[in-house]
């Protein structure tokens, strides 16, 4: 398949079922609610080492949030149910409730539901006060700074981990070129999210390891360091770099969506050739093929 | 559809109509529903005696006519829409556990009293102990909102135990007098002894009010719970002012002859 004039390979990314929820951070300036969504989604670019995947969804102007200050949204992803909660709990109490003018809002309305405010409302030490407006409890929680307000349940969806997209290149200016250029197409997809550092993976791997306790290592295949080295190399002649780009999403919609505006941007952005990762099939829910994504 | 009850005339005698409520009337014919047995003073009258039934349905009522007389309409009820085209009597939607209640005028005494949950809202003034606890009762209103465009009686929330009262105009004396919970906004002037035997709930006052000496300022801040609860309340159509969103409120602890986990927020003067 060509588009653009560039090769995509007639394959799929294989994703698995993630466990997610959106989270609203508000606070007096836009600059204090990135400050708090940077530290939120800090650490948490793959489950491999992170225990979660999470990236800022979007800023929200003041009119799109709860209390009418600026804000951001952030999609946190875990593995299951469970540990997604405990990361929640984790996460807004290190990150948002220590951050000043902040305060941190469930923004997805889902079925399953999981408590977070009325875990943290436990740093108030016996001083926190809960209010119930339109059927959703807050908890105030007062703090030095003054009071940090957190809602009670958040909504969390059983959603996508794991969509990708794998961009070949001449050289590493190129790969990235076309890398970024990919990423901030996608970063305009709501309800998904590029967990990775500016949304790029430069060391995609794979599963386990000649070392035993090494659950990952690089994917072999395609660094093109080793190309005369490794047998069956999936580094073309003539590629000199390649970078991945992971999506997480709450449904596969927005991953298929990324994943589609993405490829095309790729494409017009210096990219050899544009591919996806998977595991055969066998292992992920969730099979993206590029072959639907090229008009 | 709309089912409107209209009342033949104004009644000689005080008139229960707690069976009054969308959810009581749903699934009943024209007939059944004339059927239905009131109190009237102290003997059963039939509703179509009293009022004249036109329309269907039972999710949209509206009850036409001079209620003043009219007690208890909306008691109980879960759900629906109920609409009183003019001013009520007492207990308007006491012990409602949900749906919405309109009431285009006044009402009397005791309306939302120990009221579980949706929304009462009165474009007029309320009487007395609004979302208030009966005789005996410890606690009063549990839950749902309480909204008045005009003023309020004396103890307005009484014993509240959860729940949000609003008041565009003035409240009369002792509002959450021994409330346990929840919170109690007066957009207009607010009586003596606010709080009153207060225990945690929270009392939101945008004028200058001298308070019992059981109280103790804390500090001047932003409270972020209010920035929700006011953009709340202007959006369900009471007159918010950004000023009153972005306020500053001193923050008073009390009452401390009870826990001392109460609040009462008076809105910082304009400098």
């Amino acid at each position: 398949m060509r588009l653009h004039g560039v090769e995509v390979e007639d394959t799929f990314a294989e994703a698995f079922t993630m466990w997610g929820a959106r989270i609203v951070v508000t606070a007096d300036t836009p600059a204090w609610a990135q400050h708090a969504a940077r530290s939120l989604t800090g650490f948490a670019t793959s489950v491999i080492g992170c225990k979660c995947e999470a990236g800022i969804e979007r800023e929200l102007d003041a009119a799109e949030t709860p209390d009418g200050r600026p804000g951001v949204s952030a999609l946190l992803f875990a593995p299951d149910a469970e540990g997604l909660g405990k990361r929640l709990v984790e996460r807004v109490g290190m990150t948002v409730l220590t951050c000043p003018t902040t305060a941190c809002f469930n923004g997805l309305e889902a079925e399953d539901e999981t408590d977070v405010g009325g875990k943290l409302r436990y740093f108030g030490d016996g001083w926190q006060a809960s209010k119930v407006l339109d059927g959703k409890r807050y908890w105030r929680i007062p703090v030095m700074e003054g009071e940090f307000l957190v809602e009670e349940r958040f909504g969390i969806v059983e959603g996508v981990g794991g969509g990708n997209l794998i961009m070949l290149a001449e050289d590493a200016a190129t790969a990235l070129g076309a890398a970024e250029a990919a990423a901030a197409a996608m970063r305009a997809v709501e309800g998904a999210i590029l967990p990775f550092p500016g949304g790029i993976a430069r060391s995609g791997s794979k599963v386990g390891s000649r070392y035993s306790g090494q659950m990952a290592s690089t994917n072999h295949e395609l660094c093109p360091t080793l190309r005369a080295q490794v047998d069956g190399s999936k580094v073309p002649n003539g590629v000199g770099s390649v970078f991945e780009i992971v999506i997480d999403g709450l449904a596969p919609e927005p991953v298929r969506e990324a994943m589609r505006v993405g490829l095309d941007a790729a494409a017009r952005s210096g990219a050899l050739r544009i591919t996806a990762g998977n595991y055969g099939g066998n292992l992920g829910e969730h099979h993206f093929h590029l072959r639907e994504l090229v008009p | 559809m709309t089912l409107t009850l209209t009342l033949r005339e104004a009644p000689a005698a005080p008139l229960r109509a707690e069976a009054l409520c969308p959810d009581r009337l749903a699934g009943l014919s024209r007939a059944e529903i004339e059927r239905l047995e009131l109190w009237h003073g102290n003997r059963r009258a039939t509703l179509g005696e009293l009022f004249a039934v036109s329309g269907a349905g039972a999710e949209d009522v509206r009850v036409v006519g001079d209620l003043g007389r009219v007690a208890g309409l909306g008691a109980g009820m879960t759900g629906g829409r109920l609409t009183l085209e003019g001013s009520a009597g007492p207990h308007v939607g006491a012990g409602m556990g949900d749906g919405e209640l309109i009431v285009e005028g006044d009402v009397g005494d005791w309306a939302g009293a120990e009221m579980r949950g949706g929304r009462l809202i009165v474009r007029g003034s309320a009487g007395r102990r609004l979302g208030g606890a009966y005789a005996g009762a410890r606690a009063g209103m549990h839950g749902g909102e309480v909204l008045v465009h005009g003023d309020a009686g004396e103890e307005a929330g009484a014993g509240l135990r959860r729940g949000l009262i609003a008041v565009a105009g003035r409240v009369g004396a002792a509002a959450g007098l021994s409330a346990l919970a929840g919170t109690i906004v007066a957009f207009g002037t607010i009586g003596a002894h606010p709080g009153a035997g207060m225990r945690r709930a929270s009392i939101v006052a945008m004028t200058t009010t001298t308070l019992l000496p059981s109280y103790s300022p804390a500090c001047t801040y932003r409270p972020p719970f209010l920035r929700l609860c006011l953009r709340r309340l202007r959006a369900l159509g009471l007159p918010v002012t950004d000023e009153q969103i972005e306020g500053r409120y001193t923050r008073w602890s009390g009452d401390s002859v009870e826990l001392t986990r109460g609040e009462i927020l008076i809105l910082e003067p304009p400098r």
